[in-house]
């Protein structure tokens, strides 16, 4: 029950701030790139890699972990992305963005793994 | 206001993801992280029906259409979890389970967000047609 409820309220705090940090770097963002998603899914990786090398108790995962960082990043929406940049035919910039999202998040994840452990 | 709705969202489908998450603690599959698969793909599908069906179509209030597609389909799927998974994997030096991972993700995410863009247009198409 108790567990249920951390991750309920990272989930709610995870999602808001996804939308409000997207809209934000949206609002400067001029490229067909979508730089909100992007940006919020590497600094989501990177999080949760200091996370999870930081070692943490359950308690404190369940809230931070899946709850928050679980609901700031996402995969529907990206992938979402990829398709509307298929039907616009912007290629270049669809293969930019899976190239930066899988090679960069599992990079950013590692960053943060080495410097959660040293913490 | 829109982000109150994107908050409850939120909650439902992080929790949802969770209970998922616990279905599968038991059955390992040596180590795939299936349950984070099975998420994502799922939350593909469904953002993308749910966008090409209901969200173009006015017939929810905006506030609704954003607290179930970005707040419960965008919480209820994850990229950080996939990250952490995929270097995990390759840290254990399974580096072609994390291979097949990473693979389908990338090409299960598109066909299966396509599958529900296409269910979506040819249901709108259909209905279109009755109409007229």
């Amino acid at each position: 029950m108790i567990s249920s409820f951390l991750v309920a309220a990272g989930g709610f705090f995870g999602a808001i701030s996804r939308v409000a940090a997207s809209k934000r770097i949206n609002q400067y963002n001029k490229r067909e790139l979508p730089l909100g998603t992007l940006v919020v899914n590497l600094v989501g990786s990177f999080l949760l890699g200091l996370v999870i090398g930081s070692n943490m108790n359950h308690s404190l995962f369940l809230l931070f972990g899946t709850g928050f960082l679980g609901a700031f990043t996402t995969f529907s929406t990206f992938k979402l992305e990829n398709i509307q940049l298929h039907m616009k035919k912007k290629w270049k910039t669809l293969i930019l963005y899976i190239v930066l999202s899988y090679s960069l998040g599992i990079l950013l994840a590692f960053a943060g793994l080495k410097i959660g452990y040293s913490l | 206001m829109i982000y109150l709705f994107i908050g409850i969202g939120g909650i439902v489908g992080a929790l949802i993801r969770y209970y998922v998450g616990l279905m599968f603690v038991n059955q390992t599959l040596s180590g795939f992280p299936i349950s984070t698969l099975i998420v994502n793909l799922l939350g593909c599908f469904a953002l993308g029906w749910f966008t090409t069906r209901v969200a173009t179509r006015k017939i929810m209030r905006p506030e609704i259409i954003s607290g179930l597609g970005t707040g419960l389909i965008g919480s209820f799927t994850t990229f950080s979890t996939f990250s952490a998974d995929a270097l995990l994997l390759m840290q254990e030096n399974r580096l072609g389970t994390a291979f097949t991972y990473v693979s389908l993700s990338l090409f299960g995410g598109i066909i299966f967000s396509f599958a529900g863009h296409w269910l979506g247009e040819v249901r709108h198409s259909r209905v279109k047609g009755d109409v007229s």
